[in-house]
């Protein structure tokens, strides 16, 4: 069984999904059965005191999946501290998808802030998982830092446009003793595919799945892909070649 | 008055963290709370006293990703 491993937990699948943009609640508890995912990301927000009585947790069966709360909308380490431990507070995880932004309009992360609110959290006990730009550097600093994993973006969050830098990914994988997660930027089933073909241990996505046109079905395409992409990559490819190497012998042929 | 998630909110005498909750009609196993920036356990909500200008943060899950 090719299971990973974070912080002592093992997870059977190597996708993780959110729980943001569907259209209704019964489409992402579809959803999230099709993704065979075990692991789902949600954000912290201010109770909505108009509608108290709406709650994400009749949508999510806590004995089945593990939640993973996320500081997304954080623009400062202080901030993504508070939101962290509100989460925790909660009471249905210790985890944390750590993020900071750090510009608006491309939501990348402030890895400066990011690496702050990292040691500050770890500090207090957090399994703390960062959602960081694909510099190998940084999420190196952030494995001493005490990162129980890595989460390198593949593109700007809700981008669709896919792995930009595989060589990053790769090289990430390369150094990290912790896993890897490609978290964002997946558009479709191939992306993720492409992800743990680079070696990543997992996928983390929600656009990806909650915006397309058919989610059950994208849900399903994700969950064969992460898992294709897992087996060709633990296959060992061959290397590319500038030409043909035929498949069929070259003697024997008729006439000759 | 108190401030409740950012805005002013009326409240009519002394009350308890636990009776704001059931006052908004908040399960209290699903939420957490900061009382003045400082967050509470859950087993104090109802020996926790809201007073006169205090700050109160009720937060929640929400779908995201």
């Amino acid at each position: 069984m090719d299971t990973f491993t974070i912080a002592g937990k093992t997870f059977s699948s190597r996708l993780i999904v959110g729980t943001g943009k569907y259209s209704s609640p019964a489409v992402m508890v579809q959803a999230h059965e099709a993704s065979g995912a075990e692991m789902i990301t949600v954000a912290v927000r201010r109770v909505n005191l108009d509608r108290t009585k709406e709650s994400l947790l009749d949508y999510i069966d806590a004995s089945k999946y593990f939640l993973l709360p996320n500081t997304a909308g954080c623009y400062t380490a202080d901030e993504a501290v508070r939101t962290a431990r509100l989460g925790r507070e909660v009471g249905l995880s210790n985890w944390v998808k750590l993020e900071v932004i750090g510009d608006e309009k491309t939501l990348f992360p402030d890895n400066e802030a990011l690496l702050e609110a990292t040691r500050v959290l770890v500090r207090e006990g957090f399994v703390v998982l960062p959602y960081t730009s694909d510099d190998p550097v940084v999420c190196r600093k952030l494995e001493d830092a005490g990162a129980a994993a890595v989460m390198p973006l593949g593109a700007p969050i809700g981008s669709g446009l896919g792995i930009q830098n595989a060589n990053n990914i790769r090289i990430i994988r390369e150094f990290a003793r912790v896993p890897v997660i490609v978290d964002a930027g997946v558009g479709t089933a191939s992306d993720a595919a492409l992800a743990m073909e680079l070696g990543a241990d997992g996928v983390l996505m929600n656009t990806a799945i909650a915006g397309a046109q058919a989610p059950i079905a994208m849900a399903e395409a994700m969950k064969l892909a992460v898992r294709a992409g897992r087996l060709a990559y633990l296959s060992g490819r061959i290397p590319r070649k500038m030409y043909a190497n035929a498949s069929s012998p070259v003697e024997g042929l008729v006439g000759r | 008055m108190i401030k409740l998630n950012g805005d002013p909110y009326e409240v009519a005498g002394p009350l308890t963290v636990a009776e704001l909750l059931a006052r908004l009609d908040v399960d209290s196993r699903r939420v957490a709370v900061e009382h003045n920036l400082a967050i509470l356990k859950r087993e104090t909500f109802d020996r926790t006293r809201i007073a006169d200008g205090d700050e109160i943060e009720i937060v929640n899950f929400v779908g995201g990703g």
